[in-house]
């Protein structure tokens, strides 16, 4: 225990340590504020399921797209030493073609959904691929090139669906969008468990992340070592337009209707932020995407805290700068120096003295 | 004959946590003299440069000028008391103009006074016969020019003592004799220059006088007439003639037997001049010729690194593309870059990492090395470097400079290459790892590798290579092989024509 | 050997200003040709003044930022804080001068708060300012979420005030002169404009920002304070974020919390569009000004085109900013090419 924390501090668990160290504060402000925060309970639904809920579960449930979005551009950041802004803006064009889709048959069956989400994530592949040619053959810097999409992304979602909002009842889509018949767990939550999972065994099967962190480390020695820098990025940035599909359909699903307005609106900004808190840095290179999805939970709980402090949800923002703010100044650079500069001596401090009482 | 001393430094002692940088160094200054500080990588000369520039404080030592005993506390402090650096690196913003390069961070006003910089600067400028513009953009400008821009800006701020840290590695040979007359021409105003480089023949060219240090040690001060350049390596390297010699005997006869790797005709890049080349299986070939001459472009067009932009290449007489690396560690090649921090190490990656990359990439994407078997190789290629390392897992940038190289190395190693392409595998590294890396280059020819190499170092070259390519001016000019391969014979084949040119002076 | 004046080349700034400046002309020509109408008078140049006054005050102050290679998210939401708090503060009796000193103290407030975490703390600047957006519009609904519209005798006289100019003037269908109008806040941007101007142009300061987004060792090397200057950079995008804020209230006298929603996006893409590179050292305000007015003026021409969806804006503008940043990475890598 005891050596577990001096590793604690000592940075022992790396790039996690800050993330961890912020949701348990949370957990921990939350238990002292209200002791059953974080009770779960099992309660039929209004399509007559049992399912779980509670604070915990809208959290974890609440932040899905927020975690899926994040994972992809952690993957873009590591390569490209920058991020979308346009993920928001894409998932509304991926959620309005997965309607139209849908919307084209006459019933709603599983191979249409099917088709509609193949359809959405070849769109938002093929959006991610504009954006990672701009990065990668224009040379252009990711925030700048993909400010075009932000510009007009939400524009175009409106333009495939003629400016309605369509919406669509079925059972397939509340099964996505919030819980299987017979499965307790919200559905979203199970997704990112399974694109964490196919994250995994990317990692696991390609030898991807190798090539990622070269790229984003030194892009030079990367090409020298035979490494083709531009499929890489490229490929983190269609990659990250799976996500985007992804996150865009859970969320067209949760309601049962795209809004192309509205539909994960800002949510480009908090994805960034999930990877910052994740102790990724925004200049690219070595990174973690566990540190990213946890960053995407921080987020969810401080806002889910926030919301049950009875703050309402447009003053979210100010409480959730204020925290942000805590979190980077004792995670920047200088600070940590610091941290560690005192750290050392202290342990320095220590040796001496058993030094010193061997001696004696 | 000038004598008065402008700088005096005396027992200098720098201590860093393990190590005795400096140990007692002694480092004289005339006025109006070019003094060439030389030494291996961690002799001692950049601790020293720094602790007379105060970014390092000694720990023990006084340092005079003008007779004066001075304490440099920073960088500013030093530029107070007139001594000045310019660094390897150009440290002005290419941004900005010519004259606001030279003046900015110095104005004693809020207001830019354009027109009076760029006056001042024109002048400058024009006495130091520096071919550039006041208003031009500085980023338009020469490597050569930008270097002396920097000077230029020295001078202006009154400085009496010049330092110039390794000024010519950037710098093509008409470029470093522009940079030499302006040496020549700060000297005979007065001004006390410290030449810090690599390259002998620079020292030669230019310097009065040569100090040497080796291991934080002062081995010596001479004058250039009093230590010619062979006893000034072995000054530095602290060996005798004898034993330098020793090592590498070539059998030439067998040479010509063996069956040829590699065959270009007429291959050319973005970079390189079209030229003609082949090496045969188990020979250790090199490039020579000053830096600028063509040699790094050459192999580099060879691994397909720049834009190749024709030629035909023949592996193992059969025709084959190489237009990009990739393509190039398909067949067999394997390149150890020049800039080992640029091109070479991922630094936040670990040993292991840094090892594997390499073959990894030939993998391809979807056939990842696993973590055991990484292991695995980075252990076997630890110990057979002898790398040292707190453990594989150890980011490699946190490394010396030797260690990289070796891990570099491994990388290449691992890839089983049949052709090597060593670029200043040597540059900045310690004299042990030095003699190491030729052991293996001499190991890799026995078992059948064909290596190129390529040194700053001529002695090292001769040493190591059983057949020179001598570059000059983007071509090649000569290939010397057995009994040409002596010192003499390659100076003037680099020399060629150019000697006539000398006379003249 | 006489110093000959020398035709310098034009520095990578110049270029892309010129580009910008020559597009905008021809676009407008083009318009006045094709579209007529409206763009046929003086008026249509001045009604974007009018309505652009604040987003060219915000991305003059964004332009000193990007030069000197940092990044301002916030300038949007502080400029609606600031909307808001100089409203709320009039309606409750407040002066004239206070609203003023209240707007340039908000916006102060925010560039000092976030130069020390970037320059001094060394945090990514994309991320304090990204708080820095959080805050201020959280806090302008905390201040309130409804709209408010300002009640205060003075200030509607501020308001109001114009330069009517008869002679630019056009008759309106009825047959009446109607004289062209510029509002105050115009020249409120105008001034601004002149400051930075002379600050990037003449002032010791000004060249600092180009020399640390130019290369920031060499910058430390020539003896400027790297950190300061960075600092002050944050600190004037800041102040003008406020001052934005003041002429917006001018403008429309009314806060809202949704006002000036993507001003930031959109200031960003008139500084791009006026040449001013993300990766620091090349920029300039006229650029700046001349991308302002390029933007609104795509944004009219589409309008006027009959193209009345509200999706054609927003796709023409982005459709016109990936042209503008192709075009500008086409030019750069020509030009280093053609320098090897």
């Amino acid at each position: 225990m005891k050596t577990n924390s001096k590793k604690l501090f000592a940075g022992g668990l790396g790039q996690l340590t800050i993330p961890l160290i912020a949701i348990a504060l949370l957990v921990i402000f939350n238990l002292i504020r209200d002791p059953s925060f974080f009770s779960i309970n099992l309660s039929q639904n209004n399509d007559g399921n049992i399912v779980l809920a509670g604070n915990l579960i809208s959290i974890i449930n609440g932040a899905s797209e927020l975690a899926i979005l994040a994972m992809g551009m952690t993957l873009v950041t590591a390569a490209c030493g920058g991020q979308d802004i346009s993920v928001g803006a894409a998932a509304a064009i991926a959620g309005d073609v997965f309607i139209k889709v849908i919307k084209a048959g006459s019933v709603i069956n599983a191979g249409i959904v099917i088709l509609a989400f193949l359809s959405a994530c070849l769109v938002a592949m093929i959006f991610g691929a504009f954006n990672g040619i701009l990065v990668a053959v224009f040379r252009i810097q990711p925030m700048i090139a993909t400010l075009i999409l932000y510009t007009c992304g939400r524009s175009i979602a409106y333009w495939i669906n003629g400016g309605a909002t369509p919406n669509v009842k079925s059972s397939i889509l509340s099964g996505i969008g919030s819980f299987i018949p017979g499965i307790p767990i919200p559905t979203p939550v199970l997704i990112v468990a399974l694109m964490a999972i196919i994250f995994k065994l990317l990692f696991r099967f390609t030898s991807l992340e190798l090539l990622t962190q070269s790229v984003g480390i030194n892009e030079s020695a990367a090409k020298l070592n035979g490494i083709n820098t531009t499929f890489i990025k490229i490929l983190s940035f269609v990659i990250l337009g799976v996500c985007v599909c992804v996150a865009g359909i859970i969320g067209t699903s949760r309601l049962g209707l795209i809004n192309h307005e509205t539909l994960l609106l800002d949510v480009e900004m908090d994805a960034i932020l999930a990877v910052a808190i994740g102790g990724n840095s925004l200049g690219g290179g070595k990174f973690k995407i566990s540190g990213s999805i946890i960053g995407a939970y921080v987020i969810q709980m401080l806002t889910t805290t926030l919301y049950a402090m009875k703050v309402s949800s447009t003053d979210v923002k100010a409480y959730k700068a204020i925290v942000i703010i805590l979190l980077v100044v004792i995670g920047s650079p200088v600070v940590k120096k610091k941290f560690d500069k005192l750290v050392r001596q202290r342990i320095s401090l220590k040796k001496n003295d058993s030094k010193g009482a061997a001696q004696a | 004959m000038q004598t008065d001393p402008l700088l005096q430094m005396r027992h200098i002692v720098k201590i860093f946590p393990g190590v005795l940088a400096l140990n007692g160094v002694d480092f004289t200054l005339r006025k109006g003299e070019i003094h060439a500080l030389m030494g291996e990588n961690g002799a001692g000369k950049s601790t020293l440069i720094k602790v007379l520039t105060g970014v390092y404080s000694s720990d023990g030592g006084e340092i005079k000028v003008d007779g004066q005993v001075i304490s440099i506390k920073s960088p500013q402090d030093a530029q107070n008391h007139g001594i000045s650096t310019v660094y390897q690196e150009i440290t002005l913003c290419p941004n900005l103009t010519v004259a606001e390069n030279m003046f900015i961070g110095r104005e004693d006003s809020v207001w830019i006074k354009r027109k009076d910089y760029e006056k001042k600067a024109d002048e400058i400028l024009s006495n130091l016969g520096i071919p550039a513009r006041s208003t031009q953009e500085l980023g338009n400008c020469s490597l050569a020019v930008q270097q002396m821009v920097a000077i230029a800006r020295a001078v202006d701020m009154k400085c009496k003592v010049l330092i110039l840290d390794e000024p010519t590695s950037s710098l093509d040979d008409k470029e470093v004799n522009m940079l030499f007359d302006l040496m020549r021409d700060l000297k005979s105003k007065g001004v006390g220059i410290i030449f810090v480089t690599h390259f002998l023949e620079q020292v030669y060219e230019v310097s009065d006088r040569i100090t040497v240090l080796r291991n934080g040690e002062l081995v010596g001060e001479y004058t250039v007439e009093e230590l010619p350049q062979v006893e000034l390596v072995s000054k530095m390297i602290g060996k005798e003639l004898g034993e330098l010699s020793s090592m590498g005997e070539h059998e030439e006869a067998e040479e010509n037997k063996k069956e040829v790797f590699y065959e270009a005709e007429g291959l050319s890049s973005s970079d390189a001049l079209p030229f003609d080349f082949k090496i045969r299986k188990g020979e250790v070939n090199g490039f020579t010729g000053l830096l600028g001459s063509g040699r790094s472009e050459s192999v580099r067009a060879i691994f397909g690194a720049d834009k190749v932009t024709g030629g035909n290449v023949k592996i193992n007489g059969k025709k084959v593309s190489i237009t990009k690396p990739i393509e190039a560690m398909r067949n067999g090649i394997g390149y150890l870059a020049e800039d080992r921090k640029r091109d070479g190490i991922i630094a936040d990656l670990s040993v292991r990492e840094n090892i594997i990359l390499a073959l990894q990439v030939m993998n391809g994407i979807l056939r990842p090395i696993s973590r055991s078997e990484a292991e695995s190789y980075a252990d076997e290629y630890i110990k057979m470097l002898n790398i040292k390392t707190a453990s594989r897992e150890t980011p490699v940038g946190s490394l010396s400079g030797g260690n990289q190289q070796k891990v570099i190395l491994a990388r290449w190693l691992l890839t089983h290459p049949e052709y090597l392409i060593l670029d200043e595998p040597t540059r900045g590294i310690d004299v042990g790892t030095k003699l190491e890396i030729q052991k293996l280059v001499l190991k890799l020819a026995e078992d059948g590798v064909s290596v190129t190499f390529i040194s700053s170092e001529i002695e090292e070259m001769l040493r190591t290579c059983s057949r020179l390519v001598v570059m000059r001016d983007r071509h090649i000019v000569g290939e010397l092989k057995g009994k040409d391969l002596n010192q003499t014979k390659v100076m003037q084949t680099i020399a060629g024509g150019e000697s006539e040119n000398e006379d003249k002076q | 050997m006489k110093t000959k004046k020398f035709k310098e080349p034009l520095t990578n700034t110049q270029l892309l200003m010129t580009i910008t400046i020559c597009i905008f002309i021809g676009m407008y020509l083009l318009a006045m040709g094709i579209l007529g109408g409206g763009f046929l008078h003086a008026q249509q140049i001045f009604d974007m003044l009018n309505d652009n006054a604040s987003l060219i005050i915000v991305s003059l102050g964004l332009t000193i930022v990007m030069i000197g290679g940092g990044i301002d998210i916030s300038v949007g939401a502080v400029t609606s804080l600031t909307v808001m708090s100089c409203v709320l503060y009039l309606n409750r009796g407040g002066s004239v001068v206070g609203s003023i000193l209240l707007a340039i103290a908000i916006g102060l407030a925010f560039g000092i708060v976030q130069g020390l975490l970037i320059s001094y703390l060394e945090i990514q600047p994309f991320i304090v300012t990204l708080a820095g957006m959080f805050f201020a519009r959280g806090f302008t609904t905390i201040l309130s979420v409804d709209p408010q519209k300002v009640d205060h005798a003075g200030f509607e006289v501020l308001r109001k005030a114009k330069l009517e100019i008869p002679w630019l003037g056009y008759y309106a269908g009825n047959g009446n002169l109607v004289p062209a109008r510029i509002e105050l806040g115009v020249f409120v941007a105008l001034l601004c404009f002149v400051l930075v101007f002379i600050l990037l142009k003449f002032l010791k300061l000004g060249r600092a920002f180009y020399a640390i987004g130019g290369n920031q060792t060499s910058a430390l090397m020539l003896g400027i304070n790297v950190k300061f200057t960075r600092f002050i950079s944050y600190l004037i995008c800041g102040v003008l974020s406020g001052i934005s804020g003041f002429v917006f209230t001018m403008h429309t006298g009314a806060g809202n919390a949704t006002n000036a929603a993507g001003m930031e996006m959109n200031a960003i893409a008139s500084s791009i569009i006026g040449g001013t590179l993300l990766t620091g050292g090349v920029g300039n305000p006229i650029g700046t000004f001349f991308g302002a007015l390029t933007l609104t003026t795509i944004k009219k021409i589409v309008v006027s085109s009959g193209l009345n969806d509200p999706w054609w804006q927003s796709i023409t503008t982005g459709g016109m900013l990936c042209f503008f940043i192709l075009l500008q990475s086409v030019v750069l890598s020509k030009r280093s090419k053609k320098k090897k």
